[in-house]
């Protein structure tokens, strides 16, 4: 690989070097500790191991809006997830610079008894905020979150897309250096949907490196300058979002 | 002030520089203390704040206990007057163990769906049962002292060394439930088979009778067995006894505390990078 840095630079915001992930797949499930104990007693314990991530080498710069394509079960979640520090490479090395931001579920760790406004908290510090920086930024989701007078509420009372605008009100409050869009954003109803989409531009605007993760090839290719092509845990291209998107496109229709 | 302005601290992730996972998690438990704070904060509004009893529950549970076992067995085991006051003494150290252990197994099954999503110190939800337990324990206290103002049962100075022989229960049970929120990560049927294992381990240790009771069979190994009875036995000497424990005593319950805590530490901070290869 010739176009492989070997250190992380100033303008880099994600740096991946040969980074590998596999998964120890029992032959059979085992998923109880009885079972597990018995099959270990018998000496049938067995993994078949399988590469989510076969050596993996990336550099994306700040600012960056980067695409990532790949059909299901390439990898892309995987590569995701060890990004944001969710999972650790069983190789290589995964340098990243900055908060990433966790948009991956929007509104994990809610609890319907406790109330809109408990629930920003918890929220929020699930996601690493501290008390300080909560406070500050609670004029801010309430107005963004349009929840009105059900702040105070429990949250079983909330419509569901309460609960999704709630939740994505936290979760973009803060500034992330690295956002990650995992598929399309289906929050609420079309005028949310707009916001939500507004604040995508503004964030992207004020320099933050964006990726974004699609089936869409058309999506890829209009937002991205640079995208990536997975596939069963290799990266088959890395250049131009245009290029990426018609090496994927025929993958897929075989044209 | 609400700008989008960049994040003032400057984080730089790199899986290479992650030498020590113990010392690690240490560090980012201490970041994340708010977190700990809110966790703590929602169970215990979630406990309170929409029962019809409240707060009288962890105060009248204790005593419910007491008053049963007090009737059943005051006779049998000869120590009339001063029953009720040692059975709710060893209740509330016993009812501490076992919620707060049987909590945190609990917690990491409802936590392991945002293990998968999002980066969070992963001793974070063992680390919150054991403040919410401490809340508890704190609240139970309150008809502890009403039993002992109305059964006469004398409290005695020593119970100012309450808040050492605390901390090193706390540990113990920080530290078993840190091995077995390990186990539960990997096999969730341990979370079926613990409530077993509780109920055996209650009537193997002194809690509702004297510990002379099982000292005297098997030469009392079944109490040297059980490492939680050097660490019961010291909230309830300072409490109950009125006694301040010889240096031994504190020495063993120390030495078998911390060292469950520093084992379950370093065991499940091992174990924890690979919570989510488990899906």
């Amino acid at each position: 690989m010739s176009n492989l840095i070997p250190e992380p630079q100033n303008d880099t915001a994600i740096f991946l070097s040969g980074v590998s992930v596999r998964y120890r797949l029992p032959n059979e499930k085992v998923a109880t500790l009885k079972e597990y104990m018995i099959r270990l007693i018998q000496g049938k314990v067995r993994y078949n191991s399988f590469m989510a991530l076969n050596g993996v080498s990336l550099v994306i710069k700040k600012g960056e809006t980067f695409g990532i394509l790949g059909r299901n079960g390439a990898g892309k979640s995987t590569l995701l997830k060890v990004i944001s520090r969710v999972l650790m490479p069983t190789q290589g090395r995964v340098w990243v610079n900055g908060m990433v931001s966790p948009l991956l579920e929007l509104g994990a760790g809610f609890h319907p008894e406790l109330t809109g406004m408990e629930n920003i908290h918890l929220n929020a510090t699930l996601l690493g905020h501290s008390r300080k920086e909560i406070r500050q930024k609670i004029p801010e989701i309430l107005d963004f979150a349009e929840i009105g007078g059900f702040i105070e509420a429990p949250l079983r009372t909330y419509s569901s897309g309460m609960i999704a605008r709630l939740g994505f009100s936290v979760a973009t409050a803060w500034l992330p250096d690295i956002l990650i869009l995992d598929e399309v954003l289906s929050v609420g109803d079309a005028a949310f949907a707009q916001k939500c989409t507004e604040r995508m531009r503004s964030f992207r605007e004020s320099g933050a490196t964006v990726l974004l993760v699609s089936h869409s090839v058309d999506t890829v290719r209009s937002l991205c300058q640079r995208a990536l092509l997975l596939e069963h845990g290799n990266i088959l291209e890395t250049g131009p979002a245009s290029e990426v998107s018609e090496k994927y496109h025929h993958m897929i229709f075989g044209k | 002030m609400d700008n989008l302005s960049t994040p003032s601290r400057s984080t730089i992730y790199d899986s290479s520089k992650q030498r020590n996972s113990a010392i690690e998690e240490l560090r980012s438990i201490f970041k994340y203390r708010d977190l700990i704070f809110q966790l703590i904060r929602r169970d215990l509004v979630t406990r309170y704040k929409r029962s019809v009893l409240g707060i009288l529950w962890t105060m009248l549970n204790p005593l419910g206990t007491m008053l049963i076992l007090s009737v059943v067995f005051s006779q049998l085991f000869n120590m009339r007057g001063t029953y009720p006051a040692f059975i709710i003494t060893n209740l509330i150290a016993w009812n501490f163990f076992s919620q707060t252990t049987l909590a945190s197994l609990n917690a990491m099954l409802w936590g392991s769906s945002l293990f998968q999503r999002i980066y969070l110190p992963r001793t974070s939800f063992v680390v919150s049962t054991i403040g919410t337990g401490l809340v508890n324990l704190l609240l139970a206290l309150i008809p502890l002292v009403f039993i002992y103002l109305v059964t006469g049962a004398p409290l005695h100075a020593t119970i100012l060394f309450l808040p050492v022989s605390l901390f090193l229960l706390a540990a113990f049970s920080l530290g078993v439930s840190l091995i077995l929120s390990t186990f539960v990560a990997f096999f969730p049927d341990v979370a079926e088979m613990y409530p077993i294992i509780l109920t055996a381990w209650m009537y193997l240790t002194p809690i509702i009778y004297p510990e002379e009771l099982l000292a005297n069979i098997f030469n009392g190994w079944l109490l040297r067995l059980n490492p939680l009875f050097p660490v019961i036995k010291v909230f309830r000497t300072v409490i109950f006894d009125g006694k301040v424990p010889t240096l031994a005593e504190w020495g063993i319950a120390a030495g078998i505390a911390l060292g469950a805590l520093l084992i379950g530490w370093i065991f499940f901070t091992q174990k924890s990078k690979s919570f989510a290869y488990h899906v």
